[in-house]
């Protein structure tokens, strides 16, 4: 897990984030077609998501992002970065 | 402000009438009535709840996003307008095409489409219960520049979650009318009726007068899409409470499996512990019935051939009718609830684990149903290999035209036996064994394809799982209505057809006024001289040629069945059950099952491979492949059965 540090909050994959916790989706770095097919489905920058579930193997996850739930692998949700905010990570 | 935004579900608004100053932004002017309506929206938003409303047509319909995947068209008959034509179209998020279903929708809304004519009008349908995500698809759509309604579809849902529109505002900022709708109620019809009638009364010139993003990019697109809601006073519903709360239960780590496979195991219980009384007597009634109506008929060929050939191979497919409408009942169940996406969930990590596309797995859950329908919707896969490839497995999911043949079997040979106390039967076992043996098999031909075809990562998984409704009553009771009627059509005509055949086959030659003898017949030469080859396997010429005439369609085999023990004096009276038991033992008859797990007994299925396909090469490699697949399998499955019971015999 790679976890930088700005003045603000720690940036991460989203794959990272652990259930229940949210966080400010900072940037998504995958294929053209996969990234708009994301962007539709609100995964855009600044949106805020949040970690439901996971598939009771463990794999893929579902996130809460703009208001409807997304089932990503934890390979799609790699290339996504995240902003762990305070608010965020509390839990 | 409060008494005018309407959250109830007949407001329709106006937008400001243009004047003709307004500089028309590229719009062209119409002058002619219009007749080519175009109904468009994201995927998963109701557009063919809706455009079974207003045509009166029965495109299928689920709650999961891909669910159409071409375009289809109707006219508005029912809807009072015979005039118009209503396109549906398969759902998108944008202009931008990397799938050649939204490539279908991108191409007939812009007229590109050869054979369509361009859309003269655009029915824009949204689900407004995520309306600041889904208005993305207004700024695109509105640029085109038609005359444009947009229909805020669920509003019966919104109102009931306590969420708000205006949707008086939201025209005057889209600059187009509104309509906030319910497709699945069928409230707010009259609003879209008002809309066609003005327009087609008045040909437009009326611009689109919103301020649509300049550069339509997703994040410029979401900004002025949350803009736009906002200030239309958009209110979000209260979350699904639900939808969570059933999502914790049945995506619970421990639960969820063990509920996913419970409820596989309880369909086919049901399909059977129900289904199969209400079969049998349906087949009493369907004897019955053919018994006086023969009596009616002199005892000559015209008899022989009504009631020996065609009644018997029909009927003995009729039969199957109740099992086949409660699996349907139970897809339909599924399908609309939203479990469906939650299963895909569940199996995902498996679907991983053999390298297969995660887009694979809706075509592949379709296949349960039918084949056809499932090859039409990898037209979601973007690319192009491991589109093929999952054409390639999904006629190994067992198919409803299967069930026939597995549940005729399993009735006469397996015994009717509980397992675990009185949970499960056998037969419902049996049944579920088969169910996964074509599983494992396209998994298996998954594995096969993975080394070269299919990598699993160039398309990953994404699924938007829909919130759990309940399946309306009139959504399953049409389901049913179209299924049972499509197989009764099939038995009075494919079925009907090879029965005649195989009838007019196993009496001919006439020798001096007399019908041959069955063995002695043109279908007993055949049958004998390809008995060698399935010797092997436990047939013997009659399930030969059942398995020959199948190639047409599965069922056909019962048909065909039917029809031969009719004509044979030493099953005539017998059920087909207990027929059964003359030309197979035990190791022949779960070969023959096995045998229709693997065979790609379908003509539709070769013909839409070949459609999707466009090359000859690839249905007749599958063919080639799944019979040579289904020959060893049973082969196997045979020489298995034959040697256990000959070491238990020896003891």
């Amino acid at each position: 897990m790679v976890v930088y540090l700005s003045g603000r909050g720690r940036y991460l994959a989203l794959s990272d984030l652990r259930v229940g916790q949210s966080a400010i989706l900072e940037s998504l770095e995958l294929p053209d077609n996969v990234g708009d097919h994301l962007a539709h489905l609100g995964f855009l920058p600044g949106a805020n998501v949040e970690v439901l579930r996971r598939a009771p193997a463990g794999d893929p996850t579902v996130y809460r992002i703009d208001g409807v739930e997304v089932a990503l692998r934890k390979e799609t949700a790699r290339h996504i970065t995240v902003e762990l905010t305070a608010a965020g990570s509390r839990k | 402000m409060d008494c005018c935004t309407p959250t109830s579900s007949v407001a329709v608004a106006e937008p400001p009438v243009a004047t003709p100053e307004t500089p028309s932004n590229g719009s062209k002017s119409r002058t002619g009535r219009i007749r080519t309506i175009a109904l468009i929206g994201p995927p998963n938003c109701g557009k063919s709840t809706l455009f079974n409303r207003l045509t009166g047509m029965r495109q299928k319909v689920a709650n999961y996003p891909g669910v159409t995947v071409e375009h289809h068209s109707g006219t508005m008959k029912s809807f009072g307008r015979p005039d118009l034509t209503l396109i549906d179209l398969p759902g998108i998020y944008s202009l931008a095409t990397y799938s050649e279903d939204a490539r279908v929708a991108v191409d007939v809304l812009k007229g590109n489409m050869p054979g369509v004519p361009a859309p003269d009008a655009v029915l824009l349908v949204l689900d407004c219960m995520h309306l600041n995500r889904q208005l993305m698809l207004a700024a695109p759509i509105l640029s085109l520049g038609l005359p444009t309604l947009v229909l805020l579809n669920m509003s019966d849902l919104l109102e009931e979650r306590h969420g708000k529109i205006d949707a008086l505002t939201l025209a005057h900022e889209l600059g187009h009318p509104v309509a906030l709708i319910s497709a699945a109620k069928g409230t707010g019809m009259d609003l879209i009726r008002n809309f066609l009638q003005q327009f087609s009364e008045f040909p437009l010139t009326r611009p689109g007068s919103a301020r649509l993003p300049i550069i339509q990019n997703p994040a410029s697109c979401r900004k002025w899409a949350g803009q736009v809601s906002a200030r239309s006073h958009f209110e979000e519903p209260e979350s699904p409470r639900w939808t969570r709360r059933l999502d914790a239960i049945l995506l619970n780590r421990v639960w969820g499996p063990i509920i996913f496979v419970a409820v596989v195991i309880a369909v086919f219980q049901v399909v059977f512990s129900v289904g199969q009384p209400l079969s049998d007597g349906l087949g009493t009634l369907l004897t019955h019935a053919g018994a006086s109506v023969a009596q009616l008929l002199p005892d000559n060929w015209l008899r022989a051939l009504l009631r020996d050939g065609l009644w018997n191979g029909v009927q003995s497919v009729l039969v199957f009718l109740p099992q086949i409408l409660l699996l349907f009942l139970f897809i339909g169940i599924l399908e609309d609830s939203g479990y469906l996406a939650r299963a895909a969930l569940i199996a995902d990590r498996l679907m991983r684990a053999i390298g297969l596309n995660g887009k694979a797995f809706i075509p592949l859950l379709s296949a349960y149903a039918c084949a056809v329908p499932a090859i039409m919707a990898t037209r979601t896969i973007e690319n192009k290999r491991e589109r093929i490839a999952t054409i390639l497995i999904a006629p190994f999911m067992t198919c409803s035209a299967r069930l026939p043949v597995y549940t005729l079997i399993i009735a006469a040979f397996v015994p009717d036996r509980h397992l675990l106390g009185h949970l499960v039967g056998l037969r419902a076992s049996v049944m579920l064994g088969l169910y996964v043996l074509g599983f494992l098999m396209a998994l298996f031909t998954a594995k096969l394809l993975n080394s070269r075809v299919m990598k699993a990562s160039s398309a990953p998984f994404v699924l938007e799982l829909p919130q759990y409704r309940w399946p309306t009553p009139r959504s399953l009771a049409l389901r049913l209505y179209d299924r049972g009627k499509l197989f009764t059509k099939k038995a009075g005509t494919i079925i009907l057809a090879c029965t005649f055949v195989v009838w007019l086959l196993s009496v001919l030659p006439v020798h001096g006024g007399q019908f041959s003898e069955l063995s002695s017949s043109v279908i007993g030469h055949i049958g004998h001289f390809i008995e060698p080859v399935i010797h092997p396997l436990g047939f013997d010429w009659k399930i030969g040629i059942g398995l020959l005439s199948s190639i047409v369609a599965r069922e056909v085999i019962v048909g065909t069945l039917g029809t031969l023990y009719g004509v044979d004096p030493a099953t005539h009276a017998s059920s087909l059950q207990s027929a059964l038991h003359h030309d197979l033992g035990i190791g022949g008859a779960i070969a023959l099952v096995v045998f229709f797990a693997f065979a790609m007994q379908c003509t539709s299925t070769i013909a839409v491979v070949r459609r999707e396909t466009n090359s000859w090469k690839w249905p007749a490699l599958q063919f080639a492949y799944m019979t040579c697949a289904a020959y060893l399998g049973a082969l196997l499955t045979n020489q298995l059965i034959l040697h256990l019971f000959k070491a238990s015999a020896s003891f």
